[in-house]
């Protein structure tokens, strides 16, 4: 593999920031905060026309047919400008399974609507346990009929009150292997039964609460196969990961170099404060962590292009380190900043408190650890 | 002087590095000259018989100085190739050639600014291990501020007269011939910048003594050279008079991030895993122990994180770009990453990380001697704080401070 960016990737990137720069300023982002939908329809349109949403996806589906490599350059000037809009949440979250594991029919009913920027959609899969594994989906699917009926409380639903379409994920039925029985539905977000709240949330991104209540879903909406839906879940879970490692290293790549501008120009006791080593070793210490988090999230995304069996232990890597890296990244560049890292007025509040919700999404570095140790057989 | 220097040679470090459960670390090379870690195993400098006998081998084969032109006795392969080898033999834990710094830094600096008259006489000798190089560089009063090297060389016909003292000269002992750091230029006005030359010095020259230094690990593998009224012809000066600073900033360079450090962690984790899984705590092996999971994944992560930085600098050489920001990272993470699963290990032996060797002590000793000598690698090639300076102003673009 190659480990940088060829000069399609670097075109991608570049043109990807120059548009978010004068399509996404920071005004944007502190209104979408506010604003019920969270998003800008506008922008989403905009997105879908320059090939965004549909980079993934074959040319038949109206997409662009690029690797998850370009994905992932792509995410990281998504998370750098920090864009309210559910890119992840419809396109790696719930268009991606769907291209892998949908029917004819699914590709084709959800496909180019997602491409075109039509259709949103979201993964319902976290609820109150907020656990990871399998064992922890408690809301249920029962067969009746031509249909299933689906109760319980989804929590954590990114977007879906702006969705078309939920995935969700049920049991929908009770074995000793709790990765067995479990079912996915494409459910019509309409559906009668089915109650939506908006989640108060620290950075203002909307996340829900979902219930369903005696939610009846056609059989043929069943994502995959029935009762096997866990063995989709799972490379979900490692393409959400070191997506979510993309979207953190643009962010903790705008704070570091926003930091590192601010103590070049900033003056006290008569020189820039960045002249300081005290200054200067905090800022090194973060350039070795996002320089490293690049490395480890490209090689992860590297692995989920090339089907390689490692992808596993390469996004819980990747997600242990970026988590960190963003973390650290904004906490140094509030303190470097002093006074004014603490205003609201100034943005770097915007890229903390983002990285405070990225840690803990798709399990926090400790839970990637844990992980890293069991599949090196500690 | 040349029977001190052998008699020392035979004294010298124990084989470093063979012993089981060891990270490979073999003690680290100080001052600011210094080939990272070698493979491990081997002395620095190299020089004793086993490297002696082991460099001939590899050369016969054809491994050393695989990317090196052929016409200088190497193979003639790409880059590419070399590290494919390094990684290797660093995946097989096996001991570096005779050569390390010879190859290392001696050689690269030879062929980027050395004359075609110096290539010619010892390039060849560096890879078949028949001469073996060390650096003297650091002075007792200038280890981090190299620029204060104090040590003179006044030209006097066809020669340099050199004296001076010079410290933490890796392998000196046993070395044939050393890069040497010298001020040519004397004038309190010149930049000091502008004051050095650069030298190819035989060690074997009447004046130079070697004294072994011990470190606290309680061996010796560098020395302390005293040079007396040495005479060095001024055909073994590389490059212009007075442009040795720009060169030894080249040598430093040719000390980049690689891979193989990296991997040589990923073998001490693996090593470091078997050790958490024999020890064990309130009836149970440690290898259960939440906390302890956490610090050895971290480390796995940090090793990875390592080596991917270094083939992300891999891919810019290959492509032919400048080094970007992941060159200077990668050598200060993998630096401290060192010392923290060294000390790590030691933490899990516990009491017994106090027994350095007889039946009670653990792997004989090997983790308590590799953690004492993992204490020199935020020293060796430019302490931590220097690297941090550096990413800071060359990398980041940050002022210098100034009075």
């Amino acid at each position: 593999m190659n480990f940088e960016l060829d000069e399609e990737q670097v075109m991608l990137k570049t043109s990807a920031r120059d548009f978010l720069e004068k399509e996404c300023p920071k005004k944007l982002v502190r209104g979408m905060m506010e604003d019920e939908k969270g998003y800008s329809p506008e922008l989403w349109k905009k997105i879908a026309d320059l090939g965004w949403l549909g980079l993934t996806f074959p040319e038949e589906y109206g997409g662009i047919g690029s690797s998850f490599l370009d994905l992932v350059v792509l995410l990281e000037e998504c998370g750098r400008a920090l864009l309210p809009a559910p890119i992840i949440s419809t396109v790696v979250l719930t268009g991606r399974p769907i291209l892998a594991a949908g029917t004819d029919e699914q590709k084709k009913q959800f496909l180019p609507q997602i491409t075109s920027g039509e259709m949103i959609l979201t993964l319902a899969f976290m609820e109150a346990s907020a656990s990871l594994e399998a064992s922890d989906i408690t809301v249920t699917a029962t067969p009746s009929g031509n249909n299933f009926i689906i109760n319980g409380t989804k929590l954590f639903v990114p977007d879906a009150h702006v969705a078309d379409y939920l995935l969700c994920v049920t049991r929908t039925k009770d074995s000793s292997n709790k990765e067995e029985g479990i079912t996915l539905f494409l459910v019509d977000a309409r559906t009668d039964g089915i109650k939506i709240e908006v989640l108060e949330t620290m950075t203002g991104e909307k996340l829900c609460g979902v219930v369903f209540n005696n939610v009846a879903v056609p059989k043929k909406n069943i994502l995959g196969e029935l009762d096997q839906g866990w063995s989709i879940m799972k490379r979900v879970l490692v393409e959400a990961q070191v997506a979510e490692c993309a979207w953190m290293i643009g962010g903790a790549r705008w704070a570091m170099e926003t930091t590192i501008d601010y103590a070049k120009t900033r003056i006290a006791f008569e020189r820039p404060i960045g002249s300081f080593q005290a200054i200067q070793h905090k800022l090194a210490n973060i350039a070795v962590e996002v320089e490293g988090s690049t490395s480890i999230m490209y090689y992860a995304a590297w692995t989920i292009m090339e089907n390689d069996p490692e992808m596993t232990l390469a996004a819980s890597m990747a997600k242990s380190w970026c988590g960190e890296t963003y973390k650290h990244a904004t906490f140094d560049g509030v303190q470097i900043h002093g006074g004014i890292g603490y205003t609201w007025d100034h943005d770097m509040h915007l890229y903390l408190k983002r990285a405070k919700a990225c840690e803990v999404t798709f399990g926090d570095s400790d839970y990637h650890r844990e992980k890293v140790a069991q599949i090196l057989k500690v | 002087m040349k029977e001190l220097r052998q008699r020392r040679g035979r004294q010298g470090t124990p084989a470093p590095g063979m012993g089981p459960g060891r990270s490979g670390a073999p003690a680290p090379g100080m001052g600011p000259g210094r080939p990272g870690a070698p493979a491990p195993g081997m002395g620095p400098g190299g020089g004793d018989e086993v490297t002696r006998w082991w460099n001939k081998k590899l050369f016969e084969a054809g491994y050393v100085g695989i990317a090196w032109p052929k016409e200088y006795g190497g193979r003639g392969a790409t880059v590419m190739e070399q590290v494919i080898f390094n990684q290797e033999m660093a995946k097989r834990r096996a001991p570096g050639g005779a050569g390390g710094l010879g190859v290392g830094w001696a050689g690269p600096t030879i062929m980027a600014a050395g004359s075609e008259e110096q290539k010619k006489r010892f390039l060849p000798k560096i890879l078949s291990g028949e001469e073996v190089w060390c650096q003297a560089f650091s002075e007792p009063e200038a280890g981090s501020d190299l620029a204060n090297c104090q040590t003179r060389a006044v030209e006097d016909g066809d020669n340099y007269i050199v004296n001076g003292q010079k410290l933490w000269t890796t392998g000196g002992m046993r070395a044939d011939w050393a890069i040497l750091l010298a001020k040519t230029d004397f004038d309190p006005a010149t930049p000091k910048h502008r004051t050095f030359s650069y030298f190819l010095m035989d060690m074997h020259s009447p004046g130079v003594t070697v004294r072994p230094l011990r470190e606290l690990t309680g061996s010796a593998a560098f020395g302390e050279t005293f040079i007396d009224n040495v005479r060095i012809p001024k055909n073994l000066m590389v490059g212009e008079k007075n442009n040795g600073w720009y060169i030894t900033m080249g040598t430093l360079e040719f000390e980049r991030s690689n891979s193989s450090s990296a991997i040589q962690h990923l073998n001490t984790i693996a090593n470091l895993i078997e050790l958490a899984r024999k020890m064990e705590r309130n009836g149970q092996p440690l290898s259960k122990d939440p906390v302890t999971r956490q610090k050895i994944a971290q480390f796995y992560i940090e090793a990875s994180v390592g080596k991917y930085i270094g083939l992300r600098a891999l891919t810019r050489q290959l492509r032919g770009q400048t080094p970007g920001p992941e060159s200077s990272v990668g050598s200060l993470l993998n630096m401290e990453l060192g010392q923290r699963i060294e000390d790590f290990a030691t933490y899990l032996e516990g009491p017994y990380s106090q027994l350095m060797r007889g039946k009670y002590a653990i792997d004989n000793g090997a983790w308590p001697r590799s953690f004492l000598s993992s204490r020199g690698r935020t020293l060796a090639t430019g302490t931590s704080e220097i690297k941090r300076n550096v990413i800071a102003q060359r990398t980041l673009g940050l002022p210098r401070y100034t009075q």
